[in-house]
This record gives structure tokens, C-alpha cells and sequence, in this order.
């Protein structure tokens, strides 16, 4: 990947901030597609593991942190620190995963 | 009547398979929580003073659908109130399985202990009449790899 440092704590350790660049956002909404639909609808019968939604999520996650990403090296950042998911849905059927945190640089 | 053989049919698919779902997974559960034993997950903020190391951050998610058993049991529970106990199990399924799929991740990247551990649980449903209904979990932490 990168050399930017992701934490969710409020430092990295062995090294001190020396300049706080603001707060950095990332996020995309997903639509689940049909397909996946059906299978889930029947694995809400048996229950289970939806796999097509854990992998659409976990995809979806790593893009929003990517934009995030992109957004702190283009403030000059080379950490992110504190960084938190969130999780919202939108309308049936999409939802919203938005993640951020706060651009640093440290030495 | 013929409405309520396919309703009884479903029940029954969905108390046999989800139970038998349920027990196979923590059984899983519980053998790979044995296996990534060594790797200690924090809910502190704060590392231990002086700690050199290098970090990343680590993440695990799972959804896991409910069983029309369930479903029905749970309906029937809001009639009366009390403890769900089928919504119970499958949230402990849930979070303990982001955990150790977290706590493989940061394997993956060499850490062997997980700082500042937050927990987020969401629900999936779909349509109207909430078709599909799952929940997701999500697990994430900062993954400390020592010098």
C-alpha cells in the first residue's frame, strides 16, 4: 500500500506530531445487486454467514479509507490518526460507509 | 391449511438448519479463538509508556442472516416482551466472529496485539416488510507490530 500511517489512537508511537492538518472524510454508498439478493434471501431462511454482503461491505470499507487517504496526502499528511467507521443506511437497499479522521504530520 | 403446512415446513427449515448452522459455527468459533489465543485485543486508548512499534490498522466485519425460526420466535417475543434469546445468540456469533477475523488480520500483518478496539453493529434490512434481515459487525483496532 502507502507509507501513511492509519491509527484509530491518538498518536504513533515513537514519533510526535508536528502539525495537525485538520479532519479527513472518506465515504461511498453501495447497492447490493440482485443476485446477491437472492441468495440472501435464502439464507434468511436457514441463516448463516451472508458472504456476498461481507465482502461487498469489506470492499466498500477499504475504497472509502482509500479516498480518505488520498484526501490527507493531498493536504501533505503523512498519518492519519484517530480514525473512526460509521456505518449508515440511506434507503432499502444501500447504505453509507463513511469513515474519518484527523491528518497529521509527524516525524 | 395449505398456508399453514408451508408456514409450519418453513419453521421447521428454519429450526433445523439455523440451529445446526449455529452450533457448527461456534464450534468454529471457539477453535480459532483457541488458535489466535496469543494475539490480546485492548479496549485502552493508550499504549503502555515507552512502547516502540510499528502500527496499522486492522479490521474484521461479518454479516450474519437470522433463520426464519428466528424471525417468527422474535415476532412472537415482541408480542410479550422479555429477553430475545434468538437475537442474543446471533449477536454473540456476530461480534465474536468480527473479533477473530480482526485478530487474523493483524497475523496477517505481523502485529501480535490489538489496541483501542471499538465494536459497530448495524442492521441490513430490505423492503418494506424487512425481507432480509441480518446484522453486520464490525471490529476494528490498531494493530501494534514491536520492534
Amino acid at each position: 500500500m502507502t507509507d501513511m500511517i492509519i491509527t484509530n489512537i491518538e498518536e504513533v508511537p515513537g514519533k510526535t506530531i508536528i502539525q495537525h492538518l485538520g479532519m479527513v472524510q472518506g465515504n461511498t454508498v453501495r447497492a447490493k445487486h440482485a443476485g446477491r439478493d437472492i441468495m440472501a434471501g435464502f439464507k434468511n431462511l436457514v441463516g448463516g454467514e451472508l458472504k456476498g454482503y461481507t465482502e461487498l461491505l469489506t470492499e466498500s470499507r477499504e475504497e472509502a479509507t482509500q479516498r480518505m487517504i488520498e484526501q490527507a496526502r493531498s493536504l501533505g499528511a503523512n498519518a492519519v490518526l484517530n480514525v473512526r467507521f460509521s456505518t449508515s443506511s440511506v434507503t432499502a437497499g444501500a447504505s453509507e460507509l463513511f469513515v474519518y479522521g484527523t491528518a497529521v504530520v509527524v516525524k | 391449511m395449505f398456508d399453514l403446512i408451508i408456514l409450519l415446513s418453513l419453521l421447521l427449515i428454519g429450526y433445523g438448519f439455523g440451529t445446526y448452522n449455529e452450533r457448527r459455527h461456534f464450534r468454529s468459533i471457539q477453535r480459532r479463538e483457541e488458535e489466535l489465543q496469543d494475539i490480546l485485543a485492548f479496549s485502552t486508548r493508550r499504549l503502555p509508556a515507552g512502547s516502540s512499534a510499528d502500527v496499522c490498522l486492522v479490521a474484521g466485519n461479518v454479516v450474519i442472516s437470522i433463520d426464519y425460526f428466528k424471525k417468527v420466535s422474535a415476532g412472537l417475543r415482541n408480542i410479550i416482551g422479555g429477553r430475545v434469546s434468538a437475537y442474543e445468540s446471533l449477536l454473540e456469533r456476530a461480534r465474536r466472529e468480527a473479533i477473530l477475523r480482526m485478530k487474523a488480520a493483524a497475523r496477517e500483518q505481523g502485529a501480535n496485539a490489538i489496541f483501542n478496539v471499538r465494536l459497530e453493529t448495524s442492521s441490513i434490512t430490505k423492503g418494506s416488510r424487512g425481507q432480509i434481515g441480518a446484522v453486520e459487525v464490525l471490529a476494528y483496532g490498531t494493530g501494534l507490530t514491536t520492534r
